[in-house]
Protein backbone atom coordinates (compact mmCIF):
# COMPACT_ATOMS: atom_id res chain seq x y z
CA UNK A 1 0.00 0.00 0.00
CA UNK A 2 1.04 3.56 -0.68
CA UNK A 3 0.22 6.75 1.26
CA UNK A 4 1.43 10.32 0.75
CA UNK A 5 1.68 13.22 3.18
CA UNK A 6 2.58 16.74 2.02
CA UNK A 7 4.84 18.51 4.54
CA UNK A 8 5.31 22.28 4.31
CA UNK A 9 8.29 24.45 5.14
CA UNK A 10 8.30 25.94 8.68
CA UNK A 11 4.83 24.56 9.40
CA UNK A 12 5.47 23.78 13.06
CA UNK A 13 1.77 23.56 13.91
CA UNK A 14 1.48 20.40 11.79
CA UNK A 15 4.94 19.04 12.47
CA UNK A 16 4.67 15.43 13.60
CA UNK A 17 1.18 14.80 12.21
CA UNK A 18 2.41 12.75 9.25
CA UNK A 19 4.50 10.59 11.60
CA UNK A 20 1.52 10.12 13.92
CA UNK A 21 -0.65 8.97 10.98
CA UNK A 22 2.05 6.63 9.70
CA UNK A 23 2.58 5.10 13.15
CA UNK A 24 -1.16 4.52 13.49
CA UNK A 25 -1.27 2.73 10.14
CA UNK A 26 1.70 0.53 11.05
CA UNK A 27 0.06 -0.43 14.35
CA UNK A 28 -3.16 -1.29 12.54
CA UNK A 29 -1.11 -3.53 10.27
CA UNK A 30 0.21 -5.31 13.35
CA UNK A 31 3.78 -4.01 13.09
CA UNK A 32 5.18 -3.92 16.60
CA UNK A 33 8.31 -4.15 18.72
CA UNK A 34 11.73 -2.77 17.85
CA UNK A 35 11.07 -2.29 14.12
CA UNK A 36 8.07 -0.06 14.90
CA UNK A 37 10.23 1.86 17.34
CA UNK A 38 12.95 2.39 14.72
CA UNK A 39 10.49 3.45 12.03
CA UNK A 40 8.84 5.87 14.47
CA UNK A 41 12.13 7.60 15.29
CA UNK A 42 13.35 7.77 11.67
CA UNK A 43 9.96 8.91 10.39
CA UNK A 44 9.74 11.78 12.86
CA UNK A 45 13.32 12.86 12.06
CA UNK A 46 12.68 12.91 8.33
CA UNK A 47 9.38 14.77 8.74
CA UNK A 48 11.02 17.38 10.96
CA UNK A 49 13.84 17.71 8.42
CA UNK A 50 11.27 18.63 5.78
CA UNK A 51 9.79 21.28 8.09
CA UNK A 52 13.10 22.72 9.28
CA UNK A 53 15.45 22.48 6.29
CA UNK A 54 13.48 22.00 3.09
CA UNK A 55 11.29 24.21 0.95
CA UNK A 56 8.52 21.68 1.47
CA UNK A 57 7.94 18.26 0.04
CA UNK A 58 6.16 14.96 0.33
CA UNK A 59 6.68 12.13 2.78
CA UNK A 60 5.43 8.81 1.49
CA UNK A 61 4.90 5.43 3.01
CA UNK A 62 5.04 2.12 1.16
CA UNK A 63 4.27 -1.16 2.85
CA UNK A 64 4.41 -4.67 1.52
CA UNK A 65 4.54 -7.92 3.45
CA UNK A 66 8.37 -7.84 3.71
CA UNK A 67 9.27 -4.23 4.29
CA UNK A 68 8.24 -0.69 5.15
CA UNK A 69 9.74 2.08 3.04
CA UNK A 70 9.68 5.79 3.86
CA UNK A 71 10.53 8.27 1.13
CA UNK A 72 11.00 11.98 1.61
CA UNK A 73 11.21 14.06 -1.56
CA UNK A 74 11.52 17.83 -1.26
CA UNK A 75 11.56 20.79 -3.65
CA UNK A 76 14.87 22.15 -2.46
CA UNK A 77 17.18 23.75 -1.56
CA UNK A 78 19.38 20.63 -1.74
CA UNK A 79 22.43 19.68 0.31
CA UNK A 80 25.77 20.91 -1.08
CA UNK A 81 27.94 18.43 0.86
CA UNK A 82 26.17 15.22 1.87
CA UNK A 83 29.21 13.77 3.63
CA UNK A 84 29.38 16.82 5.87
CA UNK A 85 25.62 16.69 6.52
CA UNK A 86 25.86 13.04 7.56
CA UNK A 87 28.34 13.90 10.35
CA UNK A 88 26.98 13.82 13.89
CA UNK A 89 26.68 17.28 15.36
CA UNK A 90 26.70 19.10 12.00
CA UNK A 91 23.68 21.33 11.63
CA UNK A 92 22.47 24.20 9.50
CA UNK A 93 19.24 24.66 11.44
CA UNK A 94 17.91 28.20 11.82
CA UNK A 95 17.71 30.02 15.14
CA UNK A 96 13.93 29.49 15.05
CA UNK A 97 14.37 25.72 14.80
CA UNK A 98 17.05 25.65 17.48
CA UNK A 99 14.89 27.64 19.87
CA UNK A 100 12.27 24.89 19.49
CA UNK A 101 14.79 22.26 20.50
CA UNK A 102 15.68 20.98 17.02
CA UNK A 103 18.86 21.18 15.04
CA UNK A 104 21.28 19.23 17.24
CA UNK A 105 22.83 17.79 14.09
CA UNK A 106 21.70 14.26 14.81
CA UNK A 107 18.95 14.03 12.20
CA UNK A 108 20.57 12.28 9.23
CA UNK A 109 22.93 10.05 11.27
CA UNK A 110 19.99 9.05 13.46
CA UNK A 111 17.90 8.09 10.40
CA UNK A 112 20.76 6.04 8.97
CA UNK A 113 21.28 4.26 12.30
CA UNK A 114 17.62 3.31 12.58
CA UNK A 115 16.96 2.21 8.99
CA UNK A 116 18.01 -1.15 7.54
CA UNK A 117 18.74 0.53 4.22
CA UNK A 118 19.40 4.23 3.82
CA UNK A 119 19.68 6.12 0.55
CA UNK A 120 20.18 9.85 0.07
CA UNK A 121 20.48 11.85 -3.12
CA UNK A 122 20.63 15.61 -3.39
CA UNK A 123 21.25 18.33 -5.89
CA UNK A 124 21.61 21.97 -4.83
CA UNK A 125 18.88 24.05 -6.38
CA UNK A 126 16.71 21.00 -7.02
CA UNK A 127 16.07 19.03 -3.90
CA UNK A 128 16.79 16.04 -1.74
CA UNK A 129 15.40 12.53 -1.75
CA UNK A 130 15.84 10.24 1.22
CA UNK A 131 14.70 6.64 1.09
CA UNK A 132 14.72 4.37 4.14
CA UNK A 133 13.71 0.72 4.25
CA UNK A 134 12.87 -1.38 7.26
CA UNK A 135 12.69 -5.16 6.95
CA UNK A 136 9.76 -6.87 8.63
CA UNK A 137 9.85 -10.13 10.55
CA UNK B 1 -8.75 -18.37 31.52
CA UNK B 2 -9.73 -16.20 28.58
CA UNK B 3 -12.58 -14.65 30.53
CA UNK B 4 -10.23 -13.97 33.41
CA UNK B 5 -7.78 -12.28 31.01
CA UNK B 6 -10.47 -9.91 29.86
CA UNK B 7 -11.79 -9.09 33.32
CA UNK B 8 -12.68 -5.42 33.71
CA UNK B 9 -13.67 -3.46 36.77
CA UNK B 10 -15.41 -0.87 34.57
CA UNK B 11 -18.89 -2.06 33.64
CA UNK B 12 -22.02 -0.63 32.03
CA UNK B 13 -25.35 -0.44 33.85
CA UNK B 14 -27.50 -1.04 30.77
CA UNK B 15 -30.74 0.33 32.22
CA UNK B 16 -29.15 3.66 33.12
CA UNK B 17 -27.54 4.21 29.71
CA UNK B 18 -29.30 6.77 27.47
CA UNK B 19 -27.16 5.97 24.46
CA UNK B 20 -25.59 9.44 24.29
CA UNK B 21 -22.10 9.96 22.88
CA UNK B 22 -20.23 11.34 25.91
CA UNK B 23 -18.30 8.21 26.85
CA UNK B 24 -17.85 7.31 23.20
CA UNK B 25 -16.00 10.55 22.49
CA UNK B 26 -13.81 10.45 25.61
CA UNK B 27 -12.50 6.91 25.55
CA UNK B 28 -8.71 7.10 24.98
CA UNK B 29 -8.55 3.69 23.28
CA UNK B 30 -11.81 4.00 21.26
CA UNK B 31 -13.13 1.03 23.23
CA UNK B 32 -16.79 2.14 23.31
CA UNK B 33 -19.51 1.83 20.67
CA UNK B 34 -23.16 2.81 20.95
CA UNK B 35 -25.32 0.16 19.34
CA UNK B 36 -29.10 -0.17 19.58
CA UNK B 37 -29.26 2.86 21.84
CA UNK B 38 -26.85 1.51 24.48
CA UNK B 39 -23.13 1.83 25.04
CA UNK B 40 -20.98 -1.27 24.70
CA UNK B 41 -17.45 -1.66 26.00
CA UNK B 42 -15.06 -3.59 23.76
CA UNK B 43 -13.30 -5.70 26.40
CA UNK B 44 -10.12 -6.19 24.36
CA UNK B 45 -9.53 -2.45 24.10
CA UNK B 46 -10.67 -1.23 27.54
CA UNK B 47 -7.84 -0.18 29.88
CA UNK B 48 -10.06 0.54 32.92
CA UNK B 49 -8.91 4.16 33.15
CA UNK B 50 -12.32 5.29 34.39
CA UNK B 51 -12.71 8.25 31.98
CA UNK B 52 -16.18 7.00 31.03
CA UNK B 53 -17.22 6.75 34.70
CA UNK B 54 -16.26 10.38 35.19
CA UNK B 55 -17.91 11.67 32.02
CA UNK B 56 -21.25 9.82 32.19
CA UNK B 57 -24.06 12.16 33.29
CA UNK B 58 -26.37 9.21 33.89
CA UNK B 59 -23.97 7.22 36.08
CA UNK B 60 -24.36 4.29 33.74
CA UNK B 61 -20.67 3.40 33.98
CA UNK B 62 -19.57 1.87 37.26
CA UNK B 63 -16.51 0.23 38.77
CA UNK B 64 -17.05 -3.19 40.25
CA UNK B 65 -15.17 -3.38 43.54
CA UNK B 66 -15.50 -5.34 46.77
CA UNK B 67 -17.91 -4.20 49.48
CA UNK B 68 -16.86 -3.38 53.02
CA UNK B 69 -18.85 -6.42 54.13
CA UNK B 70 -16.55 -8.64 52.01
CA UNK B 71 -13.83 -8.31 54.63
CA UNK B 72 -15.90 -10.74 56.73
CA UNK B 73 -14.99 -13.51 54.29
CA UNK B 74 -11.73 -13.70 56.22
CA UNK B 75 -11.14 -14.31 59.92
CA UNK B 76 -8.82 -11.30 59.99
CA UNK B 77 -8.73 -8.34 57.67
CA UNK B 78 -6.10 -5.70 56.98
CA UNK B 79 -6.82 -2.36 55.29
CA UNK B 80 -4.27 -1.03 52.81
CA UNK B 81 -5.11 2.67 52.40
CA UNK B 82 -3.76 4.24 49.21
CA UNK B 83 -2.11 7.53 50.22
CA UNK B 84 -4.74 9.32 48.13
CA UNK B 85 -7.28 8.35 50.82
CA UNK B 86 -5.73 10.95 53.15
CA UNK B 87 -6.52 13.60 50.55
CA UNK B 88 -10.24 12.91 50.92
CA UNK B 89 -10.35 14.70 54.28
CA UNK B 90 -9.54 18.36 53.78
CA UNK B 91 -9.24 19.14 57.49
CA UNK B 92 -7.03 16.15 58.33
CA UNK B 93 -4.33 16.98 60.91
CA UNK B 94 -2.52 13.66 60.97
CA UNK B 95 -2.57 10.43 59.00
CA UNK B 96 -2.99 8.47 62.24
CA UNK B 97 -6.62 9.62 62.47
CA UNK B 98 -7.44 7.83 59.17
CA UNK B 99 -5.51 4.72 60.22
CA UNK B 100 -7.45 4.64 63.53
CA UNK B 101 -10.71 5.19 61.66
CA UNK B 102 -10.13 2.17 59.43
CA UNK B 103 -9.77 -0.02 62.52
CA UNK B 104 -12.97 1.44 63.97
CA UNK B 105 -14.98 0.45 60.90
CA UNK B 106 -13.99 -3.20 61.12
CA UNK B 107 -10.41 -3.87 60.03
CA UNK B 108 -8.16 -5.73 62.44
CA UNK B 109 -5.07 -3.97 61.20
CA UNK B 110 -3.92 -1.25 58.82
CA UNK B 111 -0.81 -1.04 56.66
CA UNK B 112 0.01 2.14 54.75
CA UNK B 113 0.45 1.66 51.01
CA UNK B 114 2.69 4.74 51.28
CA UNK B 115 5.11 2.41 53.08
CA UNK B 116 4.96 0.13 50.04
CA UNK B 117 5.65 3.20 47.89
CA UNK B 118 8.78 3.82 50.00
CA UNK B 119 10.05 0.31 49.24
CA UNK B 120 9.17 0.68 45.55
CA UNK B 121 10.88 4.09 45.41
CA UNK B 122 14.09 2.54 46.65
CA UNK B 123 13.76 -0.40 44.25
CA UNK B 124 13.23 1.94 41.28
CA UNK B 125 16.19 4.10 42.31
CA UNK B 126 18.32 0.92 42.22
CA UNK B 127 16.95 -0.21 38.84
CA UNK B 128 17.65 3.24 37.39
CA UNK B 129 21.36 2.34 37.52
CA UNK B 130 20.77 -0.37 34.90
CA UNK B 131 21.78 1.20 31.60
CA UNK B 132 20.35 -1.66 29.55
CA UNK B 133 16.77 -0.48 30.19
CA UNK B 134 15.90 1.91 27.32
CA UNK B 135 15.38 5.55 28.28
CA UNK B 136 13.21 7.12 29.35
CA UNK B 137 12.19 4.45 31.82
CA UNK B 138 8.41 4.50 32.16
CA UNK B 139 6.78 4.11 35.57
CA UNK B 140 4.67 0.98 36.05
CA UNK B 141 2.69 2.46 38.95
CA UNK B 142 -0.44 3.49 37.05
CA UNK B 143 -2.03 0.32 35.65
CA UNK B 144 -4.18 2.32 33.21
CA UNK B 145 -1.05 3.84 31.66
CA UNK B 146 0.61 0.41 31.44
CA UNK B 147 -2.48 -0.96 29.68
CA UNK B 148 -2.58 2.12 27.43
CA UNK B 149 0.98 1.31 26.37
CA UNK B 150 0.01 -2.32 25.72
CA UNK B 151 -2.80 -1.19 23.40
CA UNK B 152 -1.49 1.97 21.74
CA UNK B 153 2.29 2.04 22.26
CA UNK B 154 3.42 -1.61 22.21
CA UNK B 155 6.90 -0.59 21.02
CA UNK B 156 7.45 1.19 24.35
CA UNK B 157 6.89 -1.92 26.48
CA UNK B 158 10.67 -2.45 26.93
CA UNK B 159 10.83 0.98 28.62
CA UNK B 160 8.41 0.02 31.40
CA UNK B 161 9.99 -0.24 34.87
CA UNK B 162 9.89 -3.87 36.01
CA UNK B 163 8.96 -3.15 39.64
CA UNK B 164 5.60 -4.16 41.15
CA UNK B 165 3.07 -1.66 42.40
CA UNK B 166 3.25 -0.25 45.95
CA UNK B 167 0.01 -2.03 46.93
CA UNK B 168 1.59 -5.41 46.05
CA UNK B 169 4.63 -4.89 48.26
CA UNK B 170 2.46 -3.42 51.02
CA UNK B 171 0.16 -6.47 50.89
CA UNK B 172 3.06 -8.94 51.08
CA UNK B 173 4.62 -7.20 54.09
CA UNK B 174 1.29 -6.59 55.86
CA UNK B 175 0.15 -10.20 55.63
CA UNK B 176 3.52 -11.64 56.61
CA UNK B 177 3.91 -9.37 59.65
CA UNK B 178 0.34 -10.03 60.80
CA UNK B 179 0.72 -13.81 60.48
CA UNK B 180 3.94 -13.71 62.53
CA UNK B 181 2.48 -11.45 65.22
CA UNK B 182 -0.76 -13.41 65.64
CA UNK B 183 0.36 -16.92 64.83
CA UNK B 184 -2.47 -17.49 62.35
CA UNK B 185 -2.51 -19.05 58.88
CA UNK B 186 -2.00 -16.76 55.86
CA UNK B 187 -5.34 -17.95 54.40
CA UNK B 188 -7.14 -16.54 57.42
CA UNK B 189 -5.95 -13.01 56.63
CA UNK B 190 -7.63 -10.87 53.94
CA UNK B 191 -5.73 -7.83 52.68
CA UNK B 192 -7.93 -5.11 51.12
CA UNK B 193 -6.70 -2.15 49.12
CA UNK B 194 -8.72 1.07 49.53
CA UNK B 195 -8.70 2.13 45.90
CA UNK B 196 -9.10 5.48 44.16
CA UNK B 197 -9.62 3.86 40.74
CA UNK B 198 -11.01 0.86 38.83
CA UNK B 199 -7.65 0.16 37.16
CA UNK B 200 -6.20 -1.01 40.48
CA UNK B 201 -9.10 -3.40 40.96
CA UNK B 202 -8.41 -4.88 37.54
CA UNK B 203 -4.69 -5.04 38.37
CA UNK B 204 -5.52 -7.15 41.42
CA UNK B 205 -7.73 -9.56 39.49
CA UNK B 206 -5.44 -9.77 36.45
CA UNK B 207 -1.96 -8.50 37.33
CA UNK B 208 0.41 -7.39 34.57
CA UNK B 209 3.94 -8.82 34.72
CA UNK B 210 3.48 -11.23 37.60
CA UNK B 211 1.29 -14.17 38.66
CA UNK B 212 -1.28 -13.80 41.41
CA UNK B 213 -1.72 -10.51 43.27
CA UNK B 214 -0.81 -10.39 46.96
CA UNK B 215 -3.92 -8.25 47.49
CA UNK B 216 -7.17 -10.12 48.23
CA UNK B 217 -9.62 -7.39 47.23
CA UNK B 218 -10.21 -3.70 46.63
CA UNK B 219 -12.79 -1.44 48.22
CA UNK B 220 -13.74 1.77 46.47
CA UNK B 221 -12.74 4.98 48.24
CA UNK B 222 -16.17 6.37 47.39
CA UNK B 223 -17.91 3.41 49.07
CA UNK B 224 -15.85 3.55 52.24
CA UNK B 225 -16.09 7.32 52.59
CA UNK B 226 -19.47 7.41 54.33
CA UNK B 227 -18.42 4.78 56.86
CA UNK B 228 -15.10 6.45 57.52
CA UNK B 229 -16.18 10.10 57.66
CA UNK B 230 -17.69 10.00 61.20
CA UNK B 231 -14.35 8.73 62.51
CA UNK B 232 -12.23 11.35 60.76
CA UNK B 233 -13.20 14.70 62.28
CA UNK B 234 -11.12 17.90 62.35
CA UNK B 235 -10.92 17.92 66.14
CA UNK B 236 -9.66 14.31 66.33
CA UNK B 237 -6.03 13.61 67.13
CA UNK B 238 -4.14 10.32 67.12
CA UNK B 239 -1.05 8.77 68.68
CA UNK B 240 -0.73 6.29 65.81
CA UNK B 241 2.49 7.21 64.05
CA UNK B 242 2.89 7.53 60.29
CA UNK B 243 5.16 4.63 59.31
CA UNK B 244 5.96 5.94 55.85
CA UNK B 245 8.14 8.83 54.71
CA UNK B 246 6.81 12.07 53.29
CA UNK B 247 7.89 10.75 49.86
CA UNK B 248 5.70 7.66 50.14
CA UNK B 249 2.68 9.81 51.02
CA UNK B 250 3.60 12.15 48.16
CA UNK B 251 2.95 9.32 45.67
CA UNK B 252 -0.76 10.24 46.01
CA UNK B 253 -0.24 13.19 43.66
CA UNK B 254 1.28 13.50 40.23
CA UNK B 255 5.09 13.96 40.41
CA UNK B 256 5.26 12.38 43.88
CA UNK B 257 6.84 9.26 42.46
CA UNK B 258 9.39 11.06 40.30
CA UNK B 259 10.34 13.29 43.22
CA UNK B 260 11.16 10.13 45.16
CA UNK B 261 13.06 8.25 42.46
CA UNK B 262 14.65 10.66 40.00
CA UNK B 263 13.99 14.33 40.67
CA UNK B 264 16.65 15.57 38.20
CA UNK B 265 15.74 14.15 34.79
CA UNK B 266 12.14 13.08 35.15
CA UNK B 267 8.85 14.22 33.70
CA UNK B 268 5.53 13.75 35.47
CA UNK B 269 2.38 13.97 33.37
CA UNK B 270 -1.22 13.63 34.53
CA UNK B 271 -4.41 13.09 32.56
CA UNK B 272 -4.68 10.28 30.02
CA UNK B 273 -4.76 12.54 26.94
CA UNK B 274 -1.64 14.34 28.15
CA UNK B 275 0.04 10.97 28.71
CA UNK B 276 -0.81 9.97 25.13
CA UNK B 277 0.83 13.16 23.79
CA UNK B 278 4.03 12.54 25.72
CA UNK B 279 4.14 8.83 24.83
CA UNK B 280 3.90 9.89 21.16
CA UNK B 281 6.96 12.09 21.74
CA UNK B 282 8.85 9.30 23.45
CA UNK B 283 8.02 7.11 20.44
CA UNK B 284 9.39 9.82 18.13
CA UNK B 285 12.64 9.77 20.06
CA UNK B 286 12.29 13.45 20.86
CA UNK B 287 12.63 13.03 24.65
CA UNK B 288 15.89 11.12 24.72
CA UNK B 289 17.47 13.27 27.43
CA UNK B 290 14.80 12.12 29.88
CA UNK B 291 15.58 9.36 32.39
CA UNK B 292 12.18 8.73 33.94
CA UNK B 293 8.59 9.26 32.83
CA UNK B 294 5.80 9.14 35.38
CA UNK B 295 2.38 9.04 33.74
CA UNK B 296 -0.85 9.11 35.69
CA UNK B 297 -4.13 8.52 33.87
CA UNK B 298 -6.03 10.83 36.22
CA UNK B 299 -5.68 14.62 36.50
CA UNK B 300 -3.65 15.38 39.61
CA UNK B 301 -2.49 11.77 39.95
CA UNK B 302 -4.21 9.13 42.13
CA UNK B 303 -6.01 11.86 44.11
CA UNK B 304 -7.97 12.46 40.90
CA UNK B 305 -9.07 8.82 40.62
CA UNK B 306 -12.57 8.12 39.34
CA UNK B 307 -13.51 6.63 42.72
CA UNK B 308 -12.19 9.51 44.83
CA UNK B 309 -14.76 11.66 46.61
CA UNK B 310 -12.94 14.96 47.09
CA UNK B 311 -12.19 17.41 44.28
CA UNK B 312 -8.75 16.49 42.93
CA UNK B 313 -7.24 19.97 43.33
CA UNK B 314 -8.43 20.23 46.93
CA UNK B 315 -7.16 16.71 47.64
CA UNK B 316 -3.81 17.59 46.13
CA UNK B 317 -3.54 20.55 48.47
CA UNK B 318 -4.35 18.37 51.45
CA UNK B 319 -1.66 15.86 50.46
CA UNK B 320 0.85 18.69 50.01
CA UNK B 321 0.07 19.98 53.51
CA UNK B 322 0.40 16.50 55.03
CA UNK B 323 3.70 15.89 53.23
CA UNK B 324 5.13 19.15 54.60
CA UNK B 325 3.88 18.24 58.08
CA UNK B 326 5.52 14.79 57.99
CA UNK B 327 8.77 16.40 56.85
CA UNK B 328 8.87 18.56 60.01
CA UNK B 329 8.67 15.40 62.12
CA UNK B 330 10.75 13.01 60.02
CA UNK B 331 12.67 14.35 57.05
CA UNK B 332 14.15 11.23 55.51
CA UNK B 333 14.37 9.77 52.00
CA UNK B 334 13.15 6.18 51.34
CA UNK B 335 16.70 5.23 50.25
CA UNK B 336 17.81 5.80 53.85
CA UNK B 337 14.60 4.80 55.59
CA UNK B 338 13.81 1.42 53.98
CA UNK B 339 16.00 -1.28 55.56
CA UNK B 340 18.03 -3.31 53.00
CA UNK B 341 16.53 -6.51 54.45
CA UNK B 342 13.10 -5.48 53.09
CA UNK B 343 14.50 -5.24 49.58
CA UNK B 344 14.99 -8.97 49.16
CA UNK B 345 12.40 -10.44 51.50
CA UNK B 346 9.28 -9.96 49.37
CA UNK B 347 8.60 -10.23 45.63
CA UNK B 348 9.46 -6.79 44.33
CA UNK B 349 10.11 -7.23 40.61
CA UNK B 350 8.03 -8.33 37.65
CA UNK B 351 8.85 -11.87 36.61
CA UNK B 352 6.64 -12.24 33.54
CA UNK B 353 6.87 -10.34 30.25
CA UNK B 354 4.40 -7.54 29.58
CA UNK B 355 2.63 -8.58 26.38
CA UNK B 356 1.54 -6.25 23.58
CA UNK B 357 -2.22 -6.00 23.15
CA UNK B 358 -3.13 -6.63 19.52
CA UNK B 359 -6.60 -5.02 19.68
CA UNK B 360 -5.54 -2.19 17.32
CA UNK B 361 -4.37 -4.66 14.67
CA UNK B 362 -6.80 -5.23 11.79
CA UNK B 363 -5.61 -8.75 11.04
CA UNK B 364 -2.77 -11.09 11.95
CA UNK B 365 -1.89 -11.43 8.27
CA UNK B 366 -0.28 -8.21 7.11
CA UNK B 367 -1.45 -8.57 3.48
CA UNK B 368 -5.04 -9.00 4.61
CA UNK B 369 -4.65 -6.09 7.06
CA UNK B 370 -3.42 -3.90 4.20
CA UNK B 371 -6.39 -4.77 2.02
CA UNK B 372 -8.72 -3.94 4.92
CA UNK B 373 -6.93 -0.67 5.59
CA UNK B 374 -7.28 0.35 1.95
CA UNK B 375 -11.02 -0.27 2.19
CA UNK B 376 -11.14 1.75 5.44
CA UNK B 377 -9.36 4.66 3.71
CA UNK B 378 -11.70 4.51 0.72
CA UNK B 379 -14.84 4.51 2.91
CA UNK B 380 -13.47 7.27 5.15
CA UNK B 381 -13.06 9.54 2.11
CA UNK B 382 -16.78 9.17 1.34
CA UNK B 383 -17.90 10.03 4.89
CA UNK B 384 -18.64 13.64 5.93
CA UNK B 385 -15.80 13.85 8.49
CA UNK B 386 -17.95 15.44 11.23
CA UNK B 387 -16.86 12.85 13.82
CA UNK B 388 -20.31 13.39 15.37
CA UNK B 389 -20.70 9.95 16.89
CA UNK B 390 -24.32 9.59 15.73
CA UNK B 391 -23.50 6.27 14.06
CA UNK B 392 -22.26 4.94 17.41
CA UNK B 393 -18.56 4.93 16.52
CA UNK B 394 -16.30 7.67 17.93
CA UNK B 395 -14.96 9.02 14.60
CA UNK B 396 -15.75 8.68 10.89
CA UNK B 397 -12.53 6.73 10.53
CA UNK B 398 -13.39 4.25 13.28
CA UNK B 399 -16.87 3.94 11.73
CA UNK B 400 -15.24 3.04 8.39
CA UNK B 401 -13.20 0.43 10.20
CA UNK B 402 -16.31 -0.94 11.91
CA UNK B 403 -17.95 -1.27 8.46
CA UNK B 404 -14.93 -3.14 7.08
CA UNK B 405 -14.89 -5.41 10.11
CA UNK B 406 -18.58 -6.12 9.54
CA UNK B 407 -20.06 -4.54 12.65
CA UNK B 408 -22.25 -1.99 10.87
CA UNK B 409 -23.33 -0.67 7.50
CA UNK B 410 -22.83 2.63 5.72
CA UNK B 411 -26.45 3.72 6.29
CA UNK B 412 -25.84 3.75 10.06
CA UNK B 413 -24.35 7.17 9.27
CA UNK B 414 -27.34 9.55 9.45
CA UNK B 415 -25.72 11.92 6.96
CA UNK B 416 -25.27 9.11 4.46
CA UNK B 417 -28.85 8.04 5.16
CA UNK B 418 -30.12 11.57 4.52
CA UNK B 419 -28.27 11.67 1.21
CA UNK B 420 -29.80 8.36 0.23
CA UNK B 421 -33.29 9.49 1.28
CA UNK B 422 -32.92 12.65 -0.78
CA UNK B 423 -32.07 10.62 -3.86
CA UNK B 424 -34.98 8.27 -3.19
CA UNK B 425 -37.37 11.21 -2.67
CA UNK B 426 -36.28 12.73 -5.96
CA UNK B 427 -36.85 9.42 -7.69
CA UNK B 428 -40.34 9.21 -6.14
CA UNK B 429 -41.18 12.68 -7.43
CA UNK B 430 -39.87 11.72 -10.83
CA UNK B 431 -41.98 8.59 -10.78
CA UNK B 432 -45.09 10.48 -9.71
CA UNK B 433 -44.64 13.01 -12.50
CA UNK B 434 -44.22 10.40 -15.17
CA UNK B 435 -47.13 10.75 -17.60
CA UNK B 436 -49.00 7.84 -18.97
CA UNK B 437 -48.00 7.15 -22.51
Amino acid sequence: MHEEYPVEKSDYTRAGEASASIKRILKQLGISGSVLRRIGVACYEVELNLVIHSDGGVLSLDVDSDAVTLTSADRGPGIPDIQMAMREGYSTASEEARSLGFGAGMGLPNMKRNADDFFIESEPGKGTTIRMSFRLG
Amino acid sequence: MDMEKRYHSVQLMKDQCHGCTNCLMHCPTEAIRVRNGRAHIIAEKCIDCGECIRICDYHAKVAITDKLSDIKRFRYSIALPAPSLYGQFRDLKSIGVVLDGLKKIGFDDVFEVARGADVVSRAIALRMRDNTIPRPIISSACPAVVRLIQVRFPDLIPNIMDVRQPMEIAASIAKDEFVRAHGCAPEEVGVFFITPCPAKMTAIRTPIGHEKSAVDGAISMMDIYSALRPHVRPQFTSDTPCASTSYGVGWASSSGESQAVCPEKSLAVDGIQNCIRILEEIENGSLMDLDFFEGNACIGGCVGGALAYENNYVARNTIHRLVEHIKTEKNIHPNEDVPPSLMSKYPLYLDQPIEANTAMRLDGDISKAMRMLEKVNAITKELPGYDCGSCGSPTCRSFAQDIVEGYCGELDCIHKLKEKLKIMAEQMVELAQTKRT
